[in-house]
């Protein structure tokens, strides 16, 4: 694809070039025709008493000039420089980079295949693969989850058991994969009352400190109001859906009571990017691998002291 | 060159009358140095083999197991005896060539062009292959008289076996230079397999294309036309600077005389126009006509006329080292000598003797850890289930000695702060490495304000104390 916007500036941009470096090579002709008196000044005057000559140049340099000029009219024929001309080896930064990419390919592709090909636990109990897999995760996924991978608000935590999705290491290749939508629905139409009274049965759920008379109250609307239909009746949720259980004492967004009154009365939409075309399948084997390994296994925790990184 | 020579000479500074009008480019005449020795050429000879002994000789000298001196360009790594310089350290480059230019600015300032005349490698390299065109093609007349001779068996014999030899010279020259960055007994294992790299192979063959080129070929036109010395030394010389001076007073009017003659009697100078001192130039100047930009320094002239005044029984130095302000006044040498310490001069030296202390300080009290904290962009403050407020961070732990040591790493400047849940955290680093470790700090809230407050991590080293450092950070408490 051209980067001009039209035929004229592609001629006129091969047209300025070759015509500059043409009076180049003119100029430099002419000058080498050109004579000068001996003992002549150049004619400006500084300081009162500074003036200069214009003695000869030697020769070679004269030669190193035209040699530049046929150069440059060489090297725009092989590369591209006039418009829109491809030149004759097809030279683009883009094709360099395809290039490069295939290099690297080659070097690294069989190292990511041979992890690709095993399964997941295995991988996982692979030391290699973990660092590699830490690796990939600090560079691409701390952002949000953290470089601890214990997430904030709204980004979960990945070393604990629980998981929205499904913990199995297929089912946390498939999150990554091809990433999630978490939607919950707002419930605002409810009204204030009413939503209070579903937040401190939620909170009751998993032992917090909660009003029971409203909690009585909110239990009752918990199954009327259709939070049984993602939740389950007792409030584990749905790994298929992704509603989270509301039992435990792990919590998206926090446990205080104006949270899931936020929560429920707005609702909530978080996403998990797909990362299928940006890091390919066999780079998400390893971090699917790692990300199970860091609940696990016997002493897995966040990333600590990793392999050395570089000299 | 195909380009027929206009003119005789470039324009002269003389002859405002003359209407000879000549081409703006001319062929370069090829000078034909004349061989001089005495006291000046016994200084640039042993500077030669000092600077050619180092240049040569350094790069083959082991340490520590290691080439001594190395530029290890793909480690990022730069090896200078017991001195390794990360990328980090590129200020001791700075550095260098502050002190550098001071030096260069100081010596220019007492004896003029020093550096051109000694210690360039263009001189030391043009002289080397002139010393070798000397052995091969003879003296100056023998060579004048090969170089007009037409072409025959034996003159390209002759022509070849110089070429020949500066090849292998400049090709040498190139394996040693590639020897600084690649360790040059890996090189010389690599060429009987012939498996020296595709950059290795260029470089050696560039640098020793360029030596071949500059010393053999261009010589004098790099000092001429390509090296910008020649025109600001008007810059850092003054009226005290020692320069190659003819002594026009003593020498003028010149002519030839016989030895014995009374020459002052018959109204003539101490200079008998032999033009030794044209001849004996590297850049083919006449050093009667003044200091030109083309004076490079060397002092062969002196040499050469010392020993033509010596064999007239004249008494020495009618071209000598002189300064602008003595010839005026007729000055000795005591009174030159006792005027090189002036203020200029005390100024570059006091600047110079400042800066090369503070760096060799610097240096010496390196310490060889560095320590780079990275908290994390996203996740500012958290609070964890115990109440306690956990901020995560990446160490880098760079050990730059060349031993691996263990480290302990503490985190300090808060009251009840800790690292990962502990007092203290271990962690070994290889030698020359930078390791990477991602830790959580944790803090009771109560111990902060909210928003930012200032932390320390502190790594030392167990086997040394004084490998030491002291970091700050920040702590963000929600």
């Amino acid at each position: 694809m051209s980067d001009f916007v039209g035929g004229f500036w592609s001629v006129y941009v091969a047209a300025l070039t070759l015509i500059s470096v043409a009076a180049c090579g003119i100029f430099l002709w002419v000058q080498g025709r050109a004579k000068h008196s001996a003992g002549e000044t150049m004619g400006h005057v500084w300081d009162e008493t500074l003036e200069e000559f214009n003695n000869p140049m030697p020769n070679w340099w004269r030669w190193m000039f035209y040699i530049t000029v046929f150069f440059s009219l060489g090297y725009l024929v092989a590369y591209p420089g006039l418009g829109s001309y491809k030149g004759q080896s097809a030279w683009s930064s883009s094709g360099q980079y395809d290039k490069e990419m295939a290099e690297g390919e080659a070097t690294y592709g069989k190292i990511f295949n041979a992890f690709l090909q095993q399964d997941l636990k295995t991988v996982a109990a692979d030391e290699k693969a973990r660092q590699m897999g830490e690796r990939l995760f600090v560079t691409y996924c701390a952002q949000c989850h953290g470089s601890n991978a214990k997430g904030s608000p709204g980004y979960p935590n990945l070393t604990d058991e629980d998981w929205k999705w499904g913990g199995e290491p297929e089912t946390i290749k498939t999150t990554i994969m091809g990433g999630r939508n978490g939607v919950m629905p707002p419930f605002g139409p409810l009204g204030g009352e009413v939503i209070k009274d579903l937040a401190n049965y939620v909170r009751s759920f998993s032992g917090l400190a909660a009003d029971q008379v409203r909690a009585a109250r909110g239990k009752e609307t918990f199954a009327s109001a259709g939070c049984v239909a993602c939740h389950g009746a007792d409030g584990r949720g749905n790994v298929a859906i992704g509603a989270p259980n509301l039992t435990d004492k792990i919590w998206f967004f926090g446990s205080k009571e104006e949270t899931i009154i936020e929560t429920i009365t707005k609702g909530r939409n978080t996403t998990m990017p797909a990362q299928q075309d940006f890091l390919g399948e066999a780079k998400v084997h390893l971090l699917a691998a790692y990300v199970w390994g860091l609940s696990n296994k016997a002493g897995a925790s966040a990333p600590a002291a990793a392999a050395p990184t570089g000299k | 060159m195909s380009e027929p020579a206009s003119a005789a000479a470039p324009a002269p500074a003389t002859g405002a009358g003359d209407n000879i009008e000549y081409s703006l480019f001319e062929v370069r005449k090829k000078i034909q140095m004349r061989s001089v020795s005495g006291w000046f050429a016994a200084w640039r000879w042993a500077l030669v083999w000092f600077t050619q002994l180092v240049y040569y000789g350094l790069c083959w000298l082991p340490w520590n197991g290691r080439q001594a001196v190395l530029f290890d360009l793909v480690e990022r790594k730069f090896y200078i005896f017991g001195l390794i310089f990360w990328p980090q350290d590129v200020i001791y480059l700075a550095i260098l060539l502050i002190i550098s230019a001071y030096a260069l600015f100081l010596f220019t300032a007492i004896g003029g062009r020093l550096f051109c005349g000694y210690a360039c490698p263009q001189t030391v390299y043009t002289e080397i292959f002139m010393w070798v065109e000397a052995k091969i093609e003879g003296d100056r007349s023998a060579r004048l008289k090969l170089d007009a001779e037409p072409f025959s068996g034996r003159k390209l014999i002759r022509k070849a076996a110089k070429h020949g030899v500066w090849f292998l010279i400049a090709l040498w020259t190139g394996f040693t230079f590639v020897g600084y960055f690649t360790p040059i007994r890996t090189l010389i294992g690599e060429v009987q397999p012939w498996s020296l790299g595709p950059w290795e192979t260029f470089w050696i063959f560039f640098y020793g294309f360029a030596t071949y080129g500059n010393a053999g070929w261009m010589r004098e036109q790099v000092c001429k036309h390509m090296c910008p010395y020649a025109r600001f030394q008007s810059v850092m010389f003054d009226r005290d600077t020692l320069i190659v001076t003819y002594d026009a007073q003593r020498g003028e009017p010149r002519g030839s005389r016989g030895r014995a003659a009374d020459h002052r009697a018959s109204g003539l100078g101490d200079c008998v126009d032999c033009s030794i001192c044209v001849q004996v130039c590297p850049t083919g100047i006449d050093i009667r006509k003044g200091l030109q930009y083309e004076c490079i320094g060397c002092s062969a002239c002196i040499d050469g006329c010392d020993q033509v005044m010596d064999k007239m029984g004249y008494p020495r130095g009618l071209i000598r080292y002189s300064t602008e302000r003595a010839l005026e006044l007729g000055w000795g040498r005591k009174e030159i000598f006792g005027h090189i310490m002036r203020p200029r001069i005390m100024i570059y030296s006091g600047i110079l003797a400042v800066i090369v202390a503070a760096a060799v300080l610097a240096l010496a009290m390196r310490t060889p850890l560095k320590l780079d904290v990275i908290r994390d962009r996203k996740n500012l403050g958290q609070i964890e289930e115990g109440g306690r407020v956990e901020n995560s961070y990446k160490l880098q732990i760079m050990n730059t000695s060349e031993a691996a040591h263990r480290y302990l790493i503490t985190v300090t400047g808060l009251a009840g702060i800790d690292i990962n849940h502990q007092k203290e955290m271990e962690i070994p680093v290889a030698a020359l490495t930078t390791q990477s470790v991602f830790v959580d700090v944790y803090l009771p809230p109560e111990s902060g304000r909210q928003g930012s407050n200032r932390i320390f991590f502190d790594v030392k080293a167990l086997d040394d104390a004084s490998i030491a450092v002291h970091e700050k950070a920040t702590f963000l408490i929600p």
